[in-house]
């Protein structure tokens, strides 16, 4: 301790002393693309002026592992050919979609009851998704069928600002309400909220919604589709993907982990966790068109093998958290399914065998490749990692972490660190792009996700006498758009208040949210931080991943 | 399509059809004996083994669940290629789906010739009352395409062992007939695998004995 304690900084001045190698968590080789949304949230706005159409400029990341792997020319044929197929389809789909406006226009007679529908009324946050066509695709709330009324009103408002102004329209703001506009390709987002959350964390959101849907569908094959019949229905080709929507939506309020664009680990011991990469590089070393092995677990990761060359970005590894949450029928057995994921390569496909790791390890295994027919193989691969887990009882150790076992320092770390003064902290490593919260989102919270078209999500007023660790996000919110505002971003907040303290520190090597008891003095606070920082920096190799391996 | 050292055939086969028609439910009643009120629909391909024993026969299916939505359609070949035998499934309660059958069996014979054993399964019999697929015509077509026409329910669990079941005796008696008239052509070679390249003589009496 006496050793690392000189490494800490002293106080939240100091940081500009302080050498970015020693942060807690930090490393020099990271698997995941360092990030911050904030700053992606600038490019994001000037990309969606150009429509972003300059991906065909860029070279696509999977065919670039093929032509190494060797595999090029013979994939592309098979996707030629697979092409073909789908534009048959389309020509079938096309007379379908056309009797569904039909049956549209009846609807409209009554669509001004419908808004008044609670379905529609009193919810929190609306999301609609439409294309630029005006045509219904998503509605977060609500059957989209009978928005086509809203989705006209919102395609004109969008239309009107573009053509006569030629300008974007961002935002409406009335007295409770923001109304958030986001035109990605052949897609119009909206996002229209009564919630704390400033504009720049809704564009993120709506961002999300779209590579969702990207991660679906890919790049190419949702603009080639507007290309070629601009008022095509999407929910056609969505059918089903709703509900990964769904949850993002309900995902992404929950968990900071989007808030800060980074990744949650499930703390684990460092050898456990050594032994578990291990077990899957010595099995998968030989699997040449293998990208990424990744073995998570309640919306965290536990380890990441990667290709050399490539890393992931956090919100290609938060969609694969999304898939795997909302999918149950990979519980039941292997899975093979194409996964796009748009940081990585909006353009093409990964395909993913995807299974948990045993019936009595909800330990999910996604094993990544660019080869559409290595299910096999990758099959095979799957059982072998799975045995050697159990031999090496790398299993129990995390069952151990995910049940929160009592003997865990991490599964407690307010009690372990001994500060009772604080109620609840978030701590971003910058450099790695790592997330570690004082009370990691429980589960069965996550479980009761709102079915589609049903109650909840309604605005409620409540006296909360105990704030959970949702709340306590809810509440960094605020913080978290000050200190990333673009106009005069903030190092340190401090307020103190008699509901609670909250101290908000950015530094080159981290992000840190504290909230303490009522009016708490400021160095007593700050005291405080440097003994939480002392901890993190002492349980690192638990809490984070610290190295990057690959295959 | 193999035998494997251990005297068990393997059997792949796929399940293939609009979204929404029941392919899963009835997997999950063949192997678990289980249905689920609330299954939502499968948004990839889920694979399950099934070892059931036919005179004396062990047998393995390897069955592809695969995803109905149009957006998959692309990815049929990765599952139906190299399989003995194909499931076919419609609503009886939606004429679409018929047609999506009808489109399946097209692509089915056009890459996989008439090595494939056809079933075509009319599910969801229990909503008999709103059915949109005339009997005569499904049997009819079953009947023109050489497949096998079978009426099931996953939910009160009708027909589906017998799928099941007929199934695996039709690819198992397509197989030993091929390996009869294999034997026949050319008698000193037995064809196994029809992926592998001919197996040479000293191959053969290894695998025959």
């Amino acid at each position: 301790m006496a050793s690392t304690s000189k490494d800490v900084p002293t106080s939240p001045s100091g940081h500009d002393n302080t050498d970015d190698d020693l942060e807690p968590g930090a490393s020099y080789d990271s698997i995941l693309n360092p990030t911050d949304s904030f700053e992606e949230f600038a490019t994001e706005m000037n990309t969606s002026l150009e429509r972003s159409r300059d991906l065909t400029k860029k070279s696509s990341t999977i065919s670039e592992i093929q032509s190494e792997i060797g595999e090029c020319s013979k994939e592309l044929k098979e996707t030629k050919s697979s092409d073909n197929l789908q534009n048959k389809d389309e020509a079938i789909s096309a007379s379908t979609s056309n009797s569904n406006l039909d049956e549209n226009g009846e609807d409209t007679d009554n669509e001004d009851d419908y808004l008044k529908s609670p379905e529609l009324v009193n919810k929190e946050k609306h999301v609609f998704i439409l294309s630029s066509a005006g045509k219904p695709i998503y509605s977060r709330y609500g059957n989209e069928d009978k928005l086509a009324g809203v989705c006209g009103v919102i395609q004109a408002l969008v239309s009107v600002v573009e053509e006569q102004n030629r300008d974007i329209l961002r935002s409406i703001i009335t007295k409770d309400c923001k109304a958030v506009f986001l035109v990605k390709g052949p897609l119009i987002l909206v996002a229209v909220s009564k919630s704390n959350e400033s504009e720049t964390q809704l564009v993120l959101q709506l961002t999300y919604a779209f590579n969702q849907i990207v991660s679906v569908l890919t790049l190419t094959q949702l603009n080639r589709i507007f290309e070629q019949r601009r008022n095509y229905d999407l929910r056609r080709l969505l059918s089903g993907a709703e509900r990964l929507i769904d949850n993002l939506l309900i995902f992404m309020e929950k968990d900071p982990a989007f808030l800060l664009g980074a990744v949650r680990c499930l703390p684990l011991p460092e050898k456990v966790r050594e032994n578990i990469t291990n077990a899957i590089i010595s099995t998968c070393h030989k699997i040449r068109d293998l990208v990424f092995a990744i073995l998570i677990a309640g919306n965290q990761l536990i380890t990441l093998v990667r290709m050399k060359k490539y890393t992931l970005h956090p919100s290609d590894i938060h969609l694969l958290f999304n898939l795997v949450r909302s999918s149950e029928s990979f519980k039941t057995a292997e899975s093979w399914t194409p996964i796009c994921l748009p940081k990585f390569d909006a353009t093409g496909f990964l395909h993913g065998h995807v299974s948990y790791i045993s019936e009595d390890c909800q330990a999910c295994l996604l094993l990544l490749t660019v080869q559409r027919d290595a299910f096999y193989p990758l099959s095979q691969a799957k059982h072998t990692i799975s045995d050697k887990l159990r031999r090496s009882n790398c299993l129990t150790a995390i069952n151990d972490a995910l049940n929160r076992s009592k003997d865990l320092p991490t599964t407690n770390p307010l009690k372990h660190i001994g500060i009772p003064e604080i109620r609840h902290f978030m701590y971003k490593c910058k450099s790695t792009a790592q997330l570690f919260t004082s009370d990691p989102i429980c589960l069965d919270r996550l479980q009761d996700y709102r079915q589609r078209h049903k109650e909840g999500g309604d605005v409620v007023k409540k006296k909360v006498e105990k704030l959970s660790d949702i709340d306590y996000v809810r509440n960094y919110r605020e913080f978290c758009s000050k200190m990333h505002c673009a106009c005069s971003p903030a190092k340190l907040i401090f307020r103190s208040n008699s509901l609670d303290t909250v101290l908000a520190w950015i530094t080159n090597g981290f992000e840190l949210y504290v909230t303490f008891d009522p009016l708490m003095e400021k160095d007593q606070a700050i005291r405080a931080v440097d003994r939480l920082l002392r901890w993190i920096k002492n349980e690192e190799k638990r809490i984070f991943i610290m190295n990057a391996p690959t295959f | 399509m193999a035998q494997s050292s251990n005297g068990t055939n393997n059997f792949k086969v796929v399940l293939l059809g609009e979204g929404c028609v029941g392919k899963t439910s009835i997997l999950l009643r063949y192997i678990e004996d289980k249905f689920n009120e609330k299954h939502l629909s499968t948004l990839q391909a889920t694979f399950l083994n099934k070892k059931l024993n036919i005179n004396g026969k062990r047998i393995n299916l390897s069955i592809w669940d695969t995803a109905g939505q149009e957006r998959f359609h692309a990815l049929g070949p990765i599952y139906y290629r190299n399989s003995n035998g194909a499931i076919l499934v419609y609503d009886i309660t939606d004429q679409y789906s018929f047609v999506k059958v009808k489109n399946w069996v097209k692509e089915l014979k056009k890459m996989l010739g008439s090595d494939i054993v056809l079933a075509i399964a009319g599910n969801k019999i229990d909503l008999d009352h709103e059915r949109a697929v005339s009997l005569e015509e499904a049997t009819q077509y079953a009947e023109q395409v050489g497949a096998k026409h079978y009426h099931t329910s996953a939910k009160i669990n009708e027909g589906v062992e017998e799928l099941f079941l007929n199934l695996t005796r039709d690819m198992l008696e397509r197989y030993e007939s091929k390996k009869q008239t294999e034997v026949t052509r050319s008698s000193r070679v037995l064809v196994v695998d029809d992926e592998a390249p001919p197996p040479s003589s000293c191959c053969s009496s290894f695998m025959g004995a």
